[in-house]
């Protein structure tokens, strides 16, 4: 789970990890008393979309810039203004792009130069690691393709926590001295507290600045949640914003059901986040194209498979949908029940190829034969793709 | 023969007394698995399907039936300390099948591993089974057949569909093992391709990997140094969109790395063959293994 760059600040504010000043708000009328919360001098104008790549964006209207330095009062109003509501295209967006429906004020910053900072869980050592480097405000995935050497990382050993010569080690090789070496270690080790206290996947401070006048400052922040983790949360489940998920996904993830959206035409319910992965893969195989990825689980109930086929027809792309399940302690003729029902309670009238193995297949397959549905059988994964493939590409 | 499960196997469920715990161990025992004993803090003294005694805690069922494996059923905020204690107690194999663990715990889990001498293979993973002998998990046990094939998978219904391939071919496995779909496991694929390696009784070996993570890299790095027994093997998630989660939360394309294009690449430059659709898994095994 992701939340805004203001949220994110508020929780460096609790745990003590210095940013500028900033004052967030989802009304115009607050503009005026968020500026002046804050204090004198320049005055950054933030659009509050999960996206990155806000800077360079632009918006539907043509406005330039998601995130806009004003000099003046009147001038961060205007910027705000013209943002609010708008919708933001960035590059991670998509065509379509994000309403901005918070801006977030901030005090300008006295730039010395730029750093890259970092926590996550390392997969390769199963261990949380601090990854830093000199070279801040730029892509880091670049920066770790042409000049590794400029990368940081100090791997922690998650019986012990984030140790303080680890942060010194870190703050010592970006090249701090004196006391701003001290502060910029007393950084690394809050922001470890929070990424560990919070059940944090990722923290990202980029840019992490130096200012002229000896501190350093988390410019930029983007966090991320383990989801797994947030029953014992509240506080950061609370900072969810529904806006910033797709209707479809919200609606799945009551249902516990795992959908994601894509960009083809041919829905496809299955059993398993592998075989539902490799569904779309053989769909593409044989020509065609997925218009989600779908794991109904292990244990799917009737009324988990008829509101997932709810979600998928409210996708207006597709034009056919591909049911695929290997029943193992899932028995077909419960999931064939499942399909009958929720053909009949949604009345289907998209084509349907329904490919079941495992467990009762044989009263499945009979079920699904006198319902009186129109429902393609097919006897394996390739002969299922195959199918809905021709039949979505002779209409 | 086989690999980490057989007839000597005796099986402690922890969480038998929950509704899926308890379906789940009984599929087990009808497979002719060695479930020796229950544990559910509290209610000790029981016995489950008046047969299988329930105790405290996992040391009191070392102690009292000899359980050398332990099969872990715990809802997710206990699953970690579960298997804390499995490995307390001493368990030589742990079979962690919760799924949505929090992946701190997991980082402390994978943590204390290092000082003891057990294996975890999970979470979130269907378990191991060797065909005929032993079942620990929660795959339909029918599809399977006693045989000479070693399968491991992070999917499980992916699993199956391997599975359900070679059995149709007329083909038998020797073990197969869901190493789970979570960023942090026990037991990776270089792991179980190690073990199936230096089982006698393996000749053949499938390995099934998905998007995200280097684990499958890694894994075929060591099979074109170590290993001469056959490998077939597919990736899922070709045409998955990058940076979103299919799933299992280890499912990622993230920076450019972990795309199904670079494993499958790794993986045929060992001499593995790749099966470009998940409904050719076993005619690619029969290509590799020249049957």
């Amino acid at each position: 789970m992701n939340i805004h760059e203001y949220q994110a600040k508020q929780l460096f504010e609790e745990f003590g990890i210095p940013c500028p000043k900033g004052s967030a708000t989802s009304s115009s009328q607050e503009f005026s008393s968020c500026i002046d919360s804050l204090g004198e001098g320049l005055i950054v104008v933030k659009s509050q979309i999960h996206a990155g790549g806000r800077g360079k964006g632009t918006f539907t209207d043509g406005f330039q810039g998601g995130v806009k330095l004003a000099k003046t009062k009147d001038e961060a109003v205007e910027y705000a203004t013209r943002m609010l509501n708008n919708t933001l295209v960035t590059i991670q967006t998509g065509p379509a792009g994000r309403e901005v429906k918070t801006i977030y004020f901030t005090e300008g910053a006295d730039i010395e130069k730029e750093y890259y900072l970092a926590i996550l869980m390392d997969r390769a050592t199963s261990r949380p690691v601090v990854v830093a480097s000199t070279e801040g405000g730029v892509d880091i995935e670049t920066v770790a393709h042409e000049t590794p050497e400029r990368i940081f990382k100090e791997v922690v050993d998650p019986a012990i926590g984030l140790q303080a010569y680890q942060a010194r080690k870190i703050a010592f090789a970006l090249g701090f001295e004196g006391k701003q070496a001290v502060a910029c270690a007393k950084l690394i080790f809050n922001l470890y507290k929070m990424f560990w206290e919070k059940d944090c996947d990722m923290v990202e401070v980029n840019p992490l600045i130096s200012t002229k006048d000896g501190g350093v400052s988390a410019l930029d922040a983007k966090v991320g949640f383990d989801g797994n983790a947030l029953y014992r949360r509240p506080d950061i489940t609370a900072m969810r914003d529904l806006d910033e998920e797709d209707p479809k996904e919200v609606e799945a993830s009551k249902y516990n059901l795992n959908y994601i959206a894509l960009d083809g035409n041919i829905a496809c319910l299955v059993n398993g986040a592998g075989l539902a992965m490799a569904t779309m893969d053989i769909i593409h195989h044989v020509g065609g194209s997925a218009a989600n990825f779908l794991d109904v689980g292990g244990g799917a109930t009737a009324e988990q498979v008829t509101a997932a086929f709810k979600i998928i027809l409210s996708d207006p792309k597709v034009e056919g949908i591909l049911v695929n399940i290997f029943g193992g302690i899932m028995q077909c003729d419960v999931i064939a029940r499942g399909v009958i029902e929720a053909a009949k309670a949604v009345e289907l009238d998209k084509p349907l190829v329904v490919r079941l193995e495992g467990t009762n297949v044989e009263q499945g397959k009979k079920l699904l034969a006198e319902s009186g549905i129109e429902i393609t059988s097919a006897d394996s994964l390739a002969d299922a793709a195959k199918k809905i493939v021709d039949i979505v590409a002779a209409k | 023969m086989s690999v980490l499960v057989n007839t000597d196997t005796r099986v402690v469920f922890t969480g038998i007394t929950g509704k899926s715990g308890g379906f789940h161990a009984r599929q087990c025992i009808e497979y002719g698995t060695k479930v020796v004993a229950g544990v559910t803090p509290g209610k000790g003294g029981q016995k489950f399907d008046d047969t299988v005694p329930v105790f405290n805690t996992v040391a009191d069922s070392v102690q009292k039936e000899g359980a050398n494996t332990a099969c872990v059923f715990v809802p997710p905020p206990f699953a970690a300390d579960s298997i804390l204690e499995c490995l307390d107690a001493g368990i030589e194999l742990i079979i962690a099948i919760t799924e949505g663990i929090p992946v701190r715990d997991m980082a402390i889990v994978k943590r204390r591993l290092l000082e003891t001498n057990s294996r975890l293979i999970g979470p979130n993973c269907p378990g191991v089974i060797t065909p005929g002998q032993c079942k620990i998990g929660i795959m339909p046990g029918y599809i399977h057949k006693p045989g000479t094939v070693g399968i491991v998978s992070r999917s499980g219904t992916l699993t199956y569909e391997a599975v359900w391939q070679v059995t149709s071919l007329g083909y038998g496995q020797s073990t197969c093992i869901g190493i789970g779909g979570d960023p942090i496991n026990g037991t990776s694929h270089t792991d179980a391709i190690k073990l199936f390696n230096e089982d006698p009784d393996t000749e053949a070996i499938v390995m099934i990997g998905e998007i995200g993570g280097d684990a499958e890299e890694k894994a075929a790095a060591y099979i074109k140094e170590h290993v001469k027994k056959p490998v077939a093997g597919f990736i899922a998630g070709t045409t998955a969109p990058p940076g979103r989660r299919m799933g299992h939360a280890g499912a990622i394309v993230s920076g450019g790395s972990g795309t199904a294009e670079a494993k499958i690449a790794a993986m045929e430059a060992a001499g593995i063959v790749v099966a470009k659709t998940p409904s050719d898994m076993g005619a690619a095994l029969l290509e590799v293994w020249g049957k």
